[in-house]
């Protein structure tokens, strides 16, 4: 992105107002190849991105690449990991190593839905609020502002205990509890690009807010939402975990949160068996630092001033801070 | 001037969040199925004793003046009455609530003490492999381990090495045989109340650890750190009077507004060790159905989480004049 004058003085001749399919192209950073450029010069994204990648592809393939059945019984409870069982047995005589599997699956489902369910209303409530400004983005930041401050878990709980033990409700829920910060990032994205000279310019030319929006505002705040997304990931695969370590998740779709539970439950510490008790928790530990990688070193490349982001893992949802983000 | 009218604001969106928390709590658990009446399964509960039942509820009135009933009771302190037990909300959460805060304290005193001492650490050496690098992503993993994981590991690895009971806040035979001496009961509290802290502890750290470590970084590179140095001070006067000083600004209102982790991660904890507390007195009301106990609870956290953001606020604009908002 240039810096300096050219942004303020733009002179209308004749080269600058053509518009219709001879347009010239935008000097904006290209979305996808900033975000290619991130991922390949940072070793800690690019090693967060491999393993989301596989985690993804263990997830979908889980039919595949399972050596035995998730939920039946195959050799004695608690039976020490072996060639025949790479990870040990479960509490049940269930193969490990295929729960895990398994597992990987409903908890990267919750984790990309959850996510995607957060973006769409954090990233539509922020481009609505930051793009018309006034007393909608009073109201709507007022809104977000209530919910920020209402503890998440307690809240999860709530929503869990009163709509039911469905792995849908569960991504709903996760969705529209962690839209909050979403929201007032990209409002702040958006509030800065709208004050950007093309952008006036496209409206005084009579461009219409479909078309501004669309245009010239969602490309530069789409990487943005994209590098939040992946970190909302992150914080809904944990809060995932905490559900069904509560006893509020689907009992019939087993993920890595239930593992964990199942492996206080099933009494796994008694019988001295490691093998059902670390995997589950390691996993989502790696998932979660890998989902921070990438997104803290994409935010940090598309939008330096947001190096408060650094300063959790989960969110941050530190309201001081992000308020001073607005003001400055 | 400005203060007492930011304190003002402050004040008057804090009440306001209590309002819309409250609000939001009485329409969510009147989106149930049914009411608390219609579910009663027993030998008794005819209809004309449900129907009793309802008038007394006030469930036959229209949903805003239950609204309004409900607001009126909350002023005056009523939670209600829980659908298990029947016994005032209040007294079912009050003991758990006790049991709770030593454990959340110590738990956090643990994380902010590791939390800093990692920070400096990191800060001071930054750049290097052991002291900064695996030293903060150490930190990392562990912020990012689920909180009951690092319960279960605990138990699994430290519990019996260490001797320290892994459930319960008080041993079964303490006062069996003679009468404990304060002393006695005292310990045996502490006790059972280590392991969950340290959880606690180790589950949160990470997140003072990075803000210390970067705060650090910002402050060590001023000019009156420069000149500290060449005036031939101590590393630990340094730190210790220049640096942390500075740095404590944004641990302080960190430690205010994580008061949402600190709760949520007890909750978890509290499952694990079977530790009588607020987390504990959660389950058991999703168990037994308990609505009225489990709004109670709901209300209280985010009571205390609201006024923990308030006062993380109102501690923001008190440590850096700089706040205008």
């Amino acid at each position: 992105m240039s810096s300096g004058p050219p942004d303020q003085i733009v002179p209308l001749n004749e080269a600058n107002v053509v518009v219709g399919p001879d347009a010239p192209a935008e000097i904006t950073v290209r979305p996808r190849s900033l975000i290619r450029i991130v991922l390949l010069e940072n070793r800690a994204a690019m090693i967060g991105t491999i393993i989301l990648v596989i985690t993804t592809l263990i997830a979908i393939f889980a039919g595949v690449l399972a050596p035995h059945s998730p939920t039946e019984q195959i050799g004695p409870v608690y039976a020490p990991p072996s060639s025949k069982w790479w990870l040990g047995l479960d509490d049940g005589g269930v193969d490990m190593l295929s729960q895990m599997i398994y597992g990987a699956r409903i908890s990267m489902i919750v984790g990309f839905a959850g996510a995607a369910v957060a973006m769409i209303i954090g990233g539509g409530v922020g481009i609505i609020s930051g793009y018309f400004g006034g007393r909608t983005d009073i109201a709507l930041m007022r809104v977000t502002d209530y919910f920020l401050v209402i503890p998440d878990v307690p809240l999860m709980i709530v929503f869990a205990a009163v709509f039911g033990r469905s792995l849908l409700n569960i991504i709903i829920i996760i969705g529209i509890i962690y839209w909050t910060s979403t929201a007032r990032l990209i409002r702040a994205q958006v509030k800065s690009v709208r004050e950007r000279v093309y952008v006036k310019r496209a409206q005084s030319l009579g461009a219409g807010h479909n078309r501004l929006i669309w245009k010239h505002v969602m490309p530069q705040v789409v990487p943005l939402l994209v590098a939040n997304t992946v970190l909302t990931i992150a914080t809904a695969i944990f809060a995932e975990t905490y559900i069904a370590f509560l006893g509020l998740s689907d009992p019939t779709k087993s993920s890595w949160g239930r593992l964990i539970q199942n492996s206080l439950t099933g009494g796994a510490i008694f019988h001295n068996a490691w093998w059902a008790v670390v995997p589950p928790g390691l996993a989502v530990t790696v998932v979660i630092l890998a989902c921070t990688m990438i997104g803290q070193a994409l935010e940090d490349a598309l939008n330096p001033r947001l190096k408060v982001g650094h300063l959790s893992v989960r969110r941050f949802r530190v309201r001081p801070f992000s308020a001073r983000l607005d003001t400055r | 001037m400005r203060g007492a009218d930011y304190v003002i604001k402050r004040s008057v969106f804090a009440l306001v969040t209590v309002w819309v928390a409250v609000t939001l709590n009485f329409i969510l658990f009147r989106l149930l199925p049914g009411n608390s009446v219609s579910g009663l399964r027993c030998q008794a509960c005819t209809p004309q004793f449900k129907e009793a039942l309802i008038k007394e509820y006030g469930l036959d009135k229209s949903k805003w003046q239950q609204y309004v009933t409900y607001l009126g009771n909350l002023l005056h302190g009523d939670l209600g009455y829980s659908q298990y037990n029947n016994i005032p909300v209040w007294d079912a959460i009050k003991e758990p609530i006790l049991n709770t805060l030593p454990m959340v304290l110590t738990g956090t005193l643990i994380s902010v003490v590791l939390g800093v001492f990692c920070g400096i650490l990191a800060a001071w050496r930054r750049g290097t492999l052991t002291a900064d690098k695996v030293n903060t992503w150490t930190a990392l993993a562990f912020y990012a381990a689920p909180t009951q994981w690092l319960g279960i590991l605990v138990i699994f690895y430290l519990a019996a090495n260490l001797g320290l009971p892994v459930a319960g806040i008080r041993s079964p035979d303490l006062g069996i045989l003679s009468t404990p001496s304060t002393w006695e009961v005292v310990s045996d509290r502490a006790r059972h109340l280590i392991l969950p802290a340290l959880t606690l502890g180790i589950g949160l750290y990470g997140e003072y650890a990075i803000v210390v470590r970067s705060s650090m970084l910002e402050t060590l590179g001023e000019d009156y750190v420069l000149t500290a140095r060449a005036k031939g001070l101590a590393n630990w006067e340094i730190i210790w009077k220049h640096g942390l000083r500075n740095a404590m600004l944004p641990l302080v209102t960190l430690l205010a507004l994580s008061v949402g982790y600190i709760v949520a991660g007890a909750i978890v904890v509290e499952d694990v060790f079977s530790y009588p507390g607020i987390g504990l007195a959660t389950i058991d009301a999703i168990d037994h159905r308990d609505y009225a106990v489990l709004q109670g609870i709901f209300l209280v956290l985010t009571i205390a989480v609201i006024f923990s953001n308030f006062v993380a606020d109102l501690l923001y604009f008190k440590l850096d004049p700089r706040v205008t908002t």
